[in-house]
């Protein structure tokens, strides 16, 4: 099977999506929605490509196109580049604050922006966060209302009583719009009011790890931990102290 | 005879005898807009009167017979007479009608037509009510229903929609009996050859879509009905489904057949409430008489339906958003591919069509493909459903063929064109665009109506007159979408919103000329981007207005005037003083007493003139409304004031 990407012949596999492909072959096409261990979502409409040609052009996400025989795809066309644009105008109006986004209008040659500001000059709702979520089984946050109106939070606006402190949110946010911290022996995360107590470590009693995080992923990954109840730090001079103890042992006479 | 077949028969019987009693039938529309204009208090009286009197009638709950501006309707029919067609019946006009019941002469009032003979279009069978002929109207020759031809509509208004019986009487269920014997390749190329394409909006060939459901590998497969009509102004659904819902069980009943499906699902939306206990009523009747539910008349195929109510989020009308809202999930679309047709309902290969679609299964199959070609245009056969509403003087729902051009709908039927010029119709709701009056001519066909820049649509039709801004419009339309948007996509999400700001800023007089380039250029990028049909098609009334009123935004924007008269602040009313009467009806209507008087009309004594105070004007429209000479004229702001003398 092979497909045609900007005049270029590439051979592909079944399965493989157009995006995929253009990411192996070395040709650029920008993505916000995107992450690589999510299914695709479509939403932030960036990674637009011209299927066709002519009149029977159409425009698809290519995060969601699966190959077929003989697909001819344009990623760079006039056409594309002018939705592009008009699309990254929309991102620089919801979050002009965030660099990634002006990392991609500058890589898209998109200057000044021209739209009215509407958001938190951050967020673009591209759902990573609330995908990750449930990806890790918390699924303590989601999106409500609709339209304008529509924000990530956990349910009834509450504070987010699923989460779990694990960060997966704030890690793989590509505006950099969800910020945790730690004080006082808690996780808080700002956006819907985590608040997860930390446990403290059995031996030097710093906090050091989300107290339900572990007790999930025995449950869901099956994963066991040893001594658990001790910080990393910890367990690694306990693991330190014990093998030079072996050690004194072996070589004793 | 086949068990099945005696079953068919025997409802026929008693359903002939229903619609054809030996007594007085009467019947009154009770639809959701019969019941709004208070035909359940019509219907409760003649139950009451009838009892008083001591009349042995046959009192029927029917659907609406599509003139919903004549609702209350109440037909009557008595042995050997036409039928007889009463509009707008009040207390007084019933008790006039039972007078007649009682052995004397039934009211010319109100009489909108009488019916001579029912055509029974699934049979091609004709049953004559009376050989002699009468004077008055007739109600097939009456400008509402002369362009019409009801095949998906034509049990609506004419049976009880909770009597399976009355609905066999007119040829019901027989094509499902007819399919059962085919097999289920002959049942999806005699859908392929009739032409039939979706009537939700899209356009999409039918029996295409059939076939590829059926092809899926998979023994596990689902038809949905989408019953989620959410367009501002459109019935057609609605209207199907509370006056002949079998008729929808039987097109699904064969569809499921024909796909392989074991399992049927009708989405509702809740603002329906009457649709759904019609279709629950006939569910349970047509499980009853062995039409639906297990070993479907004697034949081993097993199929059910299930009624799901949506709640109230346009979006869902979206075949994708459907689907997740039916598994429980937020009601948003995903990307295609892959197709319900692939991966619809539960993983499940789904093929889903909209009311009139099912609606209109069961006449193919019984008068074939054939019969369905001879009706409409060289791409567009049969027929389709319109819901009228806006400046025109007779709302409703009228079913015609396709091809009938634009201007027999909107002017003959709903009798538009009153004092004022139309100015454009709006087709397709907020995924459609305004075709202009000049273009009245094209015929209604899916090619044609894309052609222009609108879209055929589910058949909301909105008329407008000169008094409509167009910017207004479009202003109306976007602000739906933002507000029905599900936000998932940017393109759709802030591509709607941000245009709603431009439209906001030309309809204010705040924008700038550059403001109209970026318009399109937005609109361009939120059609061709956007996720799913609802974002695609919201740019629709922005860039169709764009097309054929151009000049009206350039007014807003270059000369700070709504030439319509409609954009709060950029336009004054005024009294054309050659034109005016002096009869004082704009003074009269004043809710803010700015119209006043000036002086006398010279050599008349009654007569007086008037002018509009700009001060006191508040730009509320009465007098442009009220006048009946078109004197109330609508200048720029910085216009010359036409002078009293």
């Amino acid at each position: 099977m092979q497909i045609d990407i900007n005049g270029r012949t590439i051979p592909v596999q079944a399965g493989q999506t157009v995006l995929d492909v253009a990411r192996e072959e070395g040709i650029w096409i920008p993505t916000l929605c995107h992450h690589q261990g999510l299914e695709a979502y479509g939403a932030c409409r960036l990674c637009l490509v011209e299927t066709g040609s002519g009149d029977r052009g159409r425009i698809v996400a290519s995060c969601a196109l699966h190959v077929s025989d003989g697909l001819m795809v344009g990623t760079d066309s006039p056409r594309v580049r002018e939705i592009r644009e008009m699309i990254m105008q929309l991102h620089l109006a919801v979050a002009p604050d965030a660099p990634r986004v002006r990392e991609l209008a500058q890589q898209l040659g998109v200057g000044q922006p021209v739209l009215a500001r509407h958001g938190d000059g951050q967020c673009t709702l591209c759902g990573i966060c609330v995908r990750v979520c449930r990806q890790v089984g918390a699924n303590a946050i989601g999106f409500a209302f609709r339209g304008s109106r529509r924000q990530v939070t956990a349910p009834f606006g509450a504070r987010a009583a699923g989460c779990l402190g694990c960060r997966a949110c704030e890690e793989s946010c590509p505006t950099g719009a969800i910020v945790f911290s730690e004080s006082g022996g808690r996780l808080f995360g700002e956006h819907w009011q985590s608040d997860v107590p930390l446990s403290r470590c059995a031996v030097c009693g710093r906090a050091f790890a989300p107290q339900p995080l572990p007790g999930h992923l025995q449950q869901r990954y099956g994963l066991e931990f040893q001594q658990a109840d001790r910080c990393p730090e910890c367990r690694r001079q306990q693991a330190a102290a014990s093998l030079t103890a072996q050690a004194r042992y072996n070589l004793s006479p | 005879m086949n068990s099945a077949e005696a079953v068919l028969e025997s409802l026929q019987r008693q359903g002939l005898s229903s619609l054809y009693p030996d007594r007085i039938r009467i019947t009154v529309g009770r639809a959701t807009c019969g019941l709004a204009a208070g035909a359940d208090a019509v219907y409760q009286y003649i139950r009451e009167e009838a009892d008083r009197r001591r009349l042995d009638l046959q009192i029927v709950s029917t659907g609406c017979l599509g003139w919903c501006q004549q609702e209350p309707l109440v037909t009557v029919q008595a042995p050997g007479r036409p039928r007889l067609v009463y509009g707008r019946v009040d207390q007084a006009l019933t008790g006039e009608i039972l007078d007649g019941a009682g052995g004397g002469s039934f009211p010319e009032s109100r009489l909108i037509g009488k019916i001579y003979a029912d055509e029974v279009l699934l049979t091609g069978q004709r049953i004559f009510l009376t050989g002699e002929p009468e004077s008055g109207p007739v109600l097939d020759q009456t400008s509402f229903y002369a362009p019409q031809l009801k095949v998906v509509t034509r049990n609506c208004g004419y049976i009880d929609p909770g009597s399976i019986a009355e609905y066999a009487a007119r040829g019901g269920y027989r094509a499902l009996w007819k399919a059962l014997q085919a097999q289920p390749e002959q049942i999806i190329d005699e859908i392929t050859a009739s032409g039939l394409r979706g009537r939700g909006g899209g356009g999409y060939p039918t029996g295409r879509k059939w076939q590829a459901t059926r092809r899926q590998p998979g023994d596990v497969k689902y038809v949905i009905c989408n019953a989620d009509e959410g367009d501002p102004g459109a019935y057609m659904d609605r209207s199907v489904l509370e006056g002949d819902p079998h008729t929808v069980l039987e097109g699904m009943i064969i569809g499921g057949y024909a796909i392989g499906a074991r399992s049927g699902i009708i989405y509702v939306r809740s603002e329906y409430p009457l649709a759904v206990v019609r279709l629950q009523e006939a569910i349970g009747e047509a499980n009853r008489v062995g039409a639906l539910g297990k070993n479907i008349f004697g034949s081993g195929f097993d199929f059910q339906i299930e009624v799901v109510k949506g709640q109230g989020a346009f979006v869902c009308g979206e075949e994708t958003a459907m689907i997740a809202a039916i598994e429980g999930k937020a009601g948003e679309p995903h990307p295609r591919p892959p197709y319900p047709s692939e991966a619809g309902l539960w993983g499940k290969p789904t093929c889903i069509n909209n009311v009139e679609t099912w609606a209109n299964v069961p006449p193919i199959i019984m008068r074939g493909s054939g019969w369905f070609t001879g009706i409409g245009t060289e791409s567009s056969k049969g027929t389709k459903v319109f819901a009228l509403v806006g400046e025109i003087s007779n709302n409703g729902l009228v079913e015609v063929p396709m091809g009938t051009t634009l201007r027999q709908v909107v002017v003959d039927a709903a009798g538009g064109a009153g004092r004022f010029a139309l100015k454009a119709v709006q087709t397709g709701g907020p995924s459609g665009g305004c075709i202009p009056a000049g273009m009245f001519d094209l015929p209604v066909d899916y090619e044609a109506l894309t052609g222009a820049g609108s879209i055929m649509g589910s058949g909301g039709m909105v008329v407008m007159d000169e008094r409509t801004c167009m910017v207004d419009v479009a202003r109306f339309f976007l602000s739906f979408t933002r507000d029905e948007s599900c936000g998932k996509c940017m393109a759709c999400r802030e591509g709607t919103w941000q245009m709603l700001q431009i439209l906001d800023r030309i309809a204010e007089g705040r924008a700038v000329m550059e403001d109209l380039e970026l318009l399109e250029r937005l609109a361009l990028a939120v059609r061709d981007a956007s996720l799913c049909g609802l974002g695609q098609t919201a740019p629709s009334p922005v860039l169709s207005t764009l097309r054929y009123f151009r000049d009206e935004y350039e007014a807003h924007i270059r000369d700070g005037f709504c030439p319509a008269g409609v954009c709060k602040g950029l336009f004054r009313l005024v009294i054309d003083q050659e034109a005016c009467t002096g009869c004082g009806r704009c003074a009269r209507v004043c809710q803010a007493e700015a119209v006043s008087v000036i002086g006398d009309v010279a050599g008349q004594e009654t007569a007086k003139k008037y002018l509009v105070d700009q001060e006191r004007c508040v730009q509320c429209r009465s007098c442009l409304d009220a006048c009946a000479h078109r004197a109330v004229r609508v200048i720029p702001r910085g216009g010359a004031v036409v002078d009293a003398d």
